[in-house]
């Protein structure tokens, strides 16, 4: 459905390099998301893929079509929901949507089943203008509007970015939903616990992909043992675990201490704290997250 | 087309909301409308005159008094001498002086002939030289005076020539007749280019123009779509303006009505065609602005609202002619006073024209959906 090829991109007549050597594709019916930190390149993809941005080189395809040769029947069939809320914020709701639709040459009424079960949620505010509307119903207009002419493909560049936890899980179930249409959905986030609920996931980071997998097979390549180490006086702790000669890694992790260690052998690690004063440490095996991984993946 | 239809339906709305603009476009124009001709007055009163009499004659005393009510000058005091007199001027009490020597009643009645020396303050252009003017004249009268009594009523044989000009389309010299359409023009000039910019660049700030980028919507129909809604406006303003004209100034165009529009509507293809152009090279309102208001103060000097075209160097009457608001000025005052037609503003109609064409082209090719 979407197919990238060496697509390479610099900023500011070279000097600044954005994305390099990129290659992945996306099938049909999947949600694919690029997972990496801020400034990793995730918007310059997604604005090469929306026909905005030309690339330096490499070539593109979206729904068969190449990104630089047929970008207007890319625009016709493309649903695209930037980083930025970029609706009138002077129209309301209800013309927001309404203009969309016009402008792709539909209307609400012939595409509502799509919009349905997102816009009974804002529908009583839809005399309200957009720029008066909260964070989580500002992307559900955005997400209606950039699916009311009922798009193959669907762009959400970082689409629960300043929204609240309830609305973002809110807001991938209706991903889901969408893609039991069979809507291809192409989503960026720069949370990691989002990362497991796509089909697949590309690890990025300045502007290079580190890895392409589905989240489980990404936790499953984890190389090594991850151990949680729990207890004591959370900072000391943590010095003192970096400071152990057998240790690999060793990350905070809400209140545990994520830790790898040289060899998978760590007997001396509990004397070792003793040894420094920590008193109740508990040490435990765990499943690596997709942040596990992606830590570790960053650190080669 | 039924695109184009939404998208104005679209631009109306917020710009109707948007009170603060409609304010701006309507209130504003008004005001300076009725303020600036008011007060931009080009005929020069109370000039400030310092007299040095040493002379104290009857003579010497008529012709002050002749300066005195002639209605122009006010006069601010004697001085004993020009030394003093200067003085005046560099406090800035006095606009010029005028110096009567001793001996001025009995040099002219003996010799014919007497000089009188008048010193002028240049730092005000206007003043100076047009007080300059006034008072040349007025002594003149004197002159002319003082030899019908020497001749006793005798009649005068030596030749005169007399000017007696007749100032055509505007007999009484009403400066509100060529200034209310002048400074209307450069009321347009702002709402057409300024806002048009404006407009535009707020969607790129806002980021509406990426998602407007990434619809099928055709580049000229957005464009169009953006242009319309401005032409609407500036036609309603330079109706107004119009009316203001009328009901404040009494001024009735002469000529027709349908000239004046059409030449309006031309002239506003050539001002959004520069606001385009502007919002083309612009990110934020802010660049736009600068932008903005380096041309229209140009335009605003230099166009002939305020000064006279036809007396600038010819490098700068080149540059001029490729300014659309003299070209519109033109036809205003044209019509306005002169009642001329269609076909006597075909050369600045034509000039409009390739201007607004440039511009167009120039901001179609640089304005692009993508980067």
């Amino acid at each position: 459905m979407i197919t990238l090829n060496n697509i390479k991109k610099t900023y500011n007549k070279g000097t600044v390099s954005a994305v390099q050597n990129i290659n992945f594709s996306v099938n049909k019916g999947e949600i694919f998301g690029l997972i990496g930190p801020d400034g990793a390149g995730k918007t310059t993809l997604f604005r090469i893929l929306t026909t905005l941005l030309l690339a330096d080189e490499g070539t593109a395809t979206v729904n068969g079509f190449d990104v630089v040769k047929d970008y207007g029947k890319i625009r016709d069939c493309v649903g695209y929901m930037p980083g930025k809320f970029s609706l009138y914020q002077d129209l309301t709701i209800e013309e927001n949507l309404n203009f969309f639709a016009t402008v792709f040459g539909t209307t609400i009424r012939e595409n509502y089943h799509l919009i349905k079960d997102i816009y009974v949620q804002i529908e009583p505010f839809k005399n309200r203008r957009a720029g008066k509307l909260s964070g989580g119903m500002k992307q559900k207009l955005a997400l209606c509007c950039a699916l009311i002419h009922k798009p193959v493909v669907l762009f959400l560049d970082e689409p629960t970015t300043g929204v609240d936890v309830v609305s973002r899980k809110e807001f991938w179930e209706m991903l889901k939903r969408l893609k039991a249409q069979g809507i291809t959905i192409l989503v960026s986030t720069a949370y990691m616990d989002e990362a497991k609920l796509c089909d697949r996931i590309a690890l990025i980071q300045k502007g290079k992909i580190l890895s392409i997998e589905t989240p489980e097979k990404i936790v499953e390549s984890f190389p090594v043992k991850l151990f949680a180490i729990r207890g004591g006086k959370a900072y000391k702790l943590l010095e003192d675990m970096r400071a152990f000669n057998g240790t690999d890694s060793c990350f905070a992790f809400g209140d545990a201490l994520h830790v790898t260690f040289k060899n998978d052998e760590n007997n001396t690690v509990l004397q070792y704290l003793d040894s420094k004063g920590h008193i109740g440490v508990s040490i435990e095996t765990i499943t690596p997250t997709v942040e596990d991984c992606f830590i570790r993946l960053l650190k080669k | 087309m039924k695109t184009l239809f939404f998208l104005l339906e679209k631009e109306f709305k917020q710009l109707m909301r948007n009170k603060g603009v409609i304010r701006t476009l309507f209130i504003m124009p008004a005001v300076q409308l009725i303020l600036m001709p008011m007060a931009a007055d080009y005929s020069v009163k109370n000039i400030h005159i310092a007299v040095v009499d040493n002379d104290h004659s009857t003579y010497s005393q008529k012709l002050i008094n002749k300066i005195k009510s002639s209605g122009y000058f006010t006069l601010t005091g004697y001085a004993p001498s020009y030394k003093e007199a200067l003085v005046l001027v560099e406090q800035d009490k006095a606009d010029l002086t005028l110096h009567i020597p001793a001996g001025f009643e009995r040099t002219l009645v003996r010799e014919n002939t007497e000089k009188i020396y008048v010193a002028i303050n240049a730092i005000s252009g206007t003043k100076a030289s047009l007080g300059g003017a006034y008072l040349t004249s007025i002594m003149q009268d004197f002159n002319n005076q003082i030899r019908l009594q020497w001749l006793h009523g005798t009649p005068d044989n030596t030749p005169q020539v007399t000017v007696a000009p007749y100032y055509w389309y505007n007999p009484f010299m009403d400066y509100h007749l060529y200034m209310v359409p002048g400074i209307l023009v450069t009321l347009i000039t702002a709402l057409a280019a300024m806002q048009s910019a404006f407009n535009i660049v707020a969607e790129k700030e806002s980021g509406t123009i990426e998602q407007i980028n990434v619809t099928p919507i055709k580049k000229h129909i957005f464009i169009i779509g953006k242009l319309l809604p401005f032409l609407v406006l500036a036609t309603l303003v330079f109706t107004m303006g119009l009316i203001l004209a009328r009901v404040i100034y009494g001024i009735v165009p002469l000529g027709s009505l349908v000239t004046l529009y059409l030449s309006l509507i031309m002239y506003l293809f050539a001002m959004l065609g520069l606001g385009l152009l502007i919002s083309t090279y612009s990110n934020t309102q802010m660049q736009a602005m600068s932008l903005a208001f380096f041309f229209i103060n140009i335009f605003n000097m230099l166009s002939g609202v305020f000064t006279s075209i036809d007396s600038m160097p010819l490098w700068a009457q080149y540059i001029v002619e490729t300014f659309p608001p003299s070209h519109f000025i033109k036809i205003m005052r044209m019509v306005v006073l002169k009642g001329s037609g269609l076909g006597d503003i075909t050369y600045h109609l034509a000039a409009m024209f390739v201007i607004g064409l440039v511009f167009n082209t120039w901001a179609v090719l640089n304005y692009s959906k993508r980067s």
